[in-house]
């Protein structure tokens, strides 16, 4: 290897930032990447300080997106705001939605049917496998594979049909609402999923074989951005990106909603640190996603796909904090209410903001192309950081 | 049976005939310049299309289907795009650099052409240093190269030409060493002699090991030199956009898209040459009766089918590996194949003296 | 550990806090100078090791500014919100960007959509918003735009 990373054994000692102040030295190259770049999936901008080929800095700056989905919020009612956060992580919408669901549903303390439950845990994990999916591919266009993309889009592309069937749409579902899933599923539903089943469980060990097992791939990702544990929460990382670095922090296994802790399915965690692990975890992660999926789909109980709720939402003074594990990491939502009929105050925790904030530690002193690759196993969706 | 040797033979006798030696050799030049340049053209059309359909097919996708039958003229269209478009020229570039960087690295991969031998006597020049003559020819792209990632005056465009400053230069020295295997087992740099010493059998089949590794790494350095995925560092789009060529548009652009299939053909025919008998025929040994069937199929189509498998092969890797970093690309060259094809030469030179080879 | 004996190590450990248990979590107020020192300890102290800050944010109430800071440990998993009241013409804070990296970019977030400047913060600069816009704080209660926002 290029470059000596260690990973810290004793992992409870936050590693200094290396560089340090005198960064603007003589010959550094300062780049601009972004905000049009290919490979940073959205309207990322970063300014890189270079010395040769070598990364000195890696400064974010965002906001090219930047809706004020907050402040948007603030005047919508409970039941609209859930909509707007559809186009925040726009991979994982039902897992946005879901969250935002369950702080409402905790404010007003609705019992949510099972068969809700069912039905939301088979979505969101549905959509946690196209968000992988969709993520295996753009890494791979990021390392300079062009072909994993186009066979990612391929299983993709079949649980966009499952969705566009029961949800109506293909990417912001805008399916679950207060109370349990805006309609019942379609009768086609489970069939499908079967179908898609079938299909995925042969095609993700071609996943495999084009790229996990792949040598210039393994070069390419190995030691490369590595970070510890104690970075990592440091850096407050959340999902896949804190799992490869040894941390303990699925939301489904430590909080439990909806009916995650009737299933069995494990947590993923990887001791690396490096691009690697947290790929191997989002691989990995697929299998269980899946193996819940195939818990699930022959036992959705009958019954109501919907509890009865009010027509106008109104949650009681207080402040409520839900959060769900979406694709990216941690999601949380923070309503402040002062007992109308709309939020005073919102606060959406995203995952890749916080992820993102680990980029510059992650990069420093490696390549262009490591930094290339770290985004790519960051997972970052622009939306859900610029929100 | 008429063969392109004896169409060219009798054209040049008619031509000698008709109006003496000075005319006959401007006639035959510019003829030699027309034929030159349409390959090229055509060449550019039909490999364009070949990778698009590969990357296609291997992308579980169709690839273009709409412009003509079965989008065979895509390219066509894309062309005429270019063409009607803007070549723009950025401020703060050096514009004399910038325009003439586009047209010497085509330049180059023209003159690469002279030595190739297409079929038996359809040659346009047999050098007697015809080897040498690519090998220091093809290192002069480089200079294209850098000239375009200098003269644009962006930063993405230096860091690509840089790249592929670095790169080509050492990659130069494997395919070198891999060439000079087959020389030192044949004795000769022209390479009608090359291709002749073949009548027996490929290099490939006859030279055991040590001439299929040389061939490996050759088609490993090719791959390099033409910057081509999994090397493409020069123009990692992922990463520098698209570097050295970032700048470009319009027909400088087309240039330089031209260059990199012009370059990949060149490269394979010189690999087909080397290590496949160029037009040679497969023959075995003294099996008469086999050679004589095999004879029956033109020189030419020989010579194509095997520079069209190598180019194959190299799109096959373009559209299936990842792409190395730059440290690890060097790392490959002179930790890895650098000492091995110095060994390997030592083993070909020890299996030509001994006359181990068939 | 439950929220309950979370509330006795807190009162034990910083009896000038104030605690509140009405919501889901523990919550503890602090006043503005003293935040920083109790942001330490609660980072180190043994009992406590909040190493996990999953959300920095502030409330605009229209009298002040209420920071609020949600923790959690790796260890005990217990969360812990804190708030700080800050007084809305000149909202200074010391940052707690060297505690838990996190918060640098969450409090240049609140730094450029709140006005809440914080102390010693090695980077503040506008994040999100575009270069130049300076004084103005879009999730602030009273902050009008008359291109961009709709009056429902």
């Amino acid at each position: 290897m290029y470059r000596q990373t260690e990973i810290l054994q004793d992992a409870t000692q936050v590693s200094p930032l290396n560089g340090g102040g005198d960064l603007e030295g003589a010959g550094d190259l300062i780049i601009n990447v972004g905000p049009q770049h290919p490979s940073t999936h959205g309207v990322l901008h970063l300014v890189i300080t270079l010395n040769g080929e070598t990364i000195k800095k890696v400064e974010p700056h965002l906001g090219y997106i930047h809706r004020s989905i907050e402040k948007m919020c603030e005047s919508l009612t409970f039941r609209q705001f859930i909509y707007v956060t559809s186009k925040m992580d726009y991979l994982s919408s039902h897992i946005n939605n879901h969250g935002c669901c369950l702080c409402v549903e905790k404010g007003l303390q609705i019992e949510v049917p099972e068969r809700a439950q069912v039905i939301r845990v088979l979505m969101d994990e549905l959509t946690r496998l196209a968000s992988h999916q969709l993520w295996w591919g753009a890494l791979g266009m990021d390392v300079g594979a062009l072909t994993p993309f186009f066979h990612a889009f391929r299983e993709r592309e079949l649980i966009n049909d499952i969705f566009e069937e029961t949800c109506g749409t293909r990417l912001t579902m805008n399916y679950m609402v207060p109370g349990g899933v805006m309609a019942d599923l379609h009768p086609n539903f489970q069939r499908r999923v079967h179908e898609f089943i079938k299909q995925f469980k042969l095609k993700i060990d071609e996943y495999d074989e084009l790229l996990t097992d792949n040598i210039i791939f393994k070069n390419r990702m190995q030691g490369v951005g590595v970070l510890s544990a104690a970075d990592a929460v440091s850096y407050g990382c959340t999902g896949p990106v804190a799992r490869g670095s040894n941390v303990v922090c699925d939301i489904r296994k430590l909080y439990p909603y909806e009916v995650y802790n009737k299933l069995q399915f494990d947590e993923v965690i990887e001791t690396g640190g490096d691009c690697y692990a947290r790929y191997m975890v989002r691989m990995k992660e697929m299998r269980q996603s899946l193996s819940i999926i195939e818990q699930l789909i022959d036992q959705v109980p009958e019954g109501e796909f919907q509890a009865k709720t009010k027509a106008v939402l109104k949650l009681p003074k207080g402040e409520y904090y839900s959060r769900v594990e979406t694709a990216r990491g941690e999601f949380g939502v923070y309503i402040v209410s002062e007992g109308g009929t709309t939020p005073y105050r919102i606060k959406f925790r995203s995952p890749g903001f916080s992820n993102l904030s680990a980029l510059d530690h992650m990069a420093r002193g490696g390549k262009i192309g490591d930094l290339i690759a770290i985004m790519g196993s960051l997972d970052l969706v622009i939306p859900d950081i610029d929100r | 049976m008429p063969s392109l040797e004896n169409i060219t033979d009798d054209l040049d006798v008619w031509l000698y005939q008709q109006f003496g030696a000075t005319a006959t050799f401007l006639i035959e030049s510019v003829l030699i310049a027309l034929l030159a340049i349409g390959l090229f053209s055509i060449l550019g059309l039909v490999l364009i299309m070949m990778e698009r359909k590969v990357s296609a097919y291997m992308q579980v996708r169709l690839g273009p289907n709409r412009v003509g039958p079965k989008g065979m003229f895509q390219t066509v269209a894309d062309t005429l795009k270019l063409i009607v478009k803007e070549g723009m020229t950025p401020d703060g570039a050096d514009k004399f650099l910038f325009n003439l960087a586009p047209f010497i690295v085509m330049i180059i991969a023209m003159v690469i052409l002279a030595p190739l031998a297409f079929s038996k006597g359809f040659q346009i020049w047999d050098i007697n240093i015809g080897v040498l003559f690519i090998t220091a020819v093809s290192s002069v792209s480089v200079i294209g190269i850098l000239m375009a990632g200098w003269a644009s005056n962006n930063k993405y465009s230096l860091l690509g030409a840089m790249r592929s400053g670095a790169q080509i230069v050492s990659y130069e020295l494997s395919a070198g060493l891999s060439v000079i295997a087959i020389v030192v087992l044949t004795g000769s740099l022209r390479i009608s002699d090359i291709v002749a010493s073949q009548e027996n059998g490929w290099w490939l089949f006859k030279g055991h090991i040590p001439v299929l590794i040389a061939f490996v790494i050759f088609i490993i350095a090719i791959t390099a030199e033409t910057n081509r995925a999994p090397f493409d560092l020069a123009e990692a789009e992922s990463e520098l956009t698209a570097g050295f060529h970032t700048e470009y548009s319009g027909m400088k652009f087309a240039l330089f898209f031209l260059a990199e299939y012009v370059n990949i053909f060149i490269v394979c025919a010189v690999g087909a040459t080397l290590f496949l008998g160029g037009w040679m025929p497969l023959h075995f040994g003294s099996n008469t009766q086999f050679n004589h069937v095999m004879d029956y199929i033109p020189g030419i189509v020989w010579f194509m089918g095997k520079t069209f498998f190598l180019i194959f092969v190299i799109m096959w890797f373009r559209w299936t590996f990842p792409r190395l970093r730059i440290d690890q690309l060097l790392n490959l060259e002179w930790k890895y194949l650098l000492p091995i094809s110095l060994f390997n030469l030592l083993l070909v030179t020890l299996m030509a003296i001994m006359g181990w080879h068939f | 550990m439950t929220k309950e004996e979370l509330k006795n190590k807190l009162t034990e450990i910083i009896p000038t806090a104030t605690l509140d248990e009405s919501s889901e979590w523990l919550s503890m107020t602090v006043a503005a100078d003293k935040f920083l020192s109790n942001a330490e300890i609660i980072r180190n102290h043994p009992d406590l090791n909040f190493d996990y800050m999953f959300s920095l944010t502030c409330i605009d109430w229209k009298t002040n500014l209420q920071m609020v800071y949600h923790f959690t440990s790796t260890a005990h998993r217990q969360p812990l919100v804190m708030k700080v009241e800050l007084n809305r013409t000149s909202p200074e804070i010391e940052t707690v960007s060297h505690i838990w990296r996190t918060a640098e970019f969450h409090e240049r977030e609140v730094y450029e959509l709140f006005g809440v400047n914080f102390l010693n913060h090695p980077d503040l600069r506008l994040l999100i918003l575009p270069d130049g816009w300076e004084g103005k704080n879009p999730l602030r209660k009273d902050f009008e735009d008359a291109v961009n926002m709709i009056k429902l």
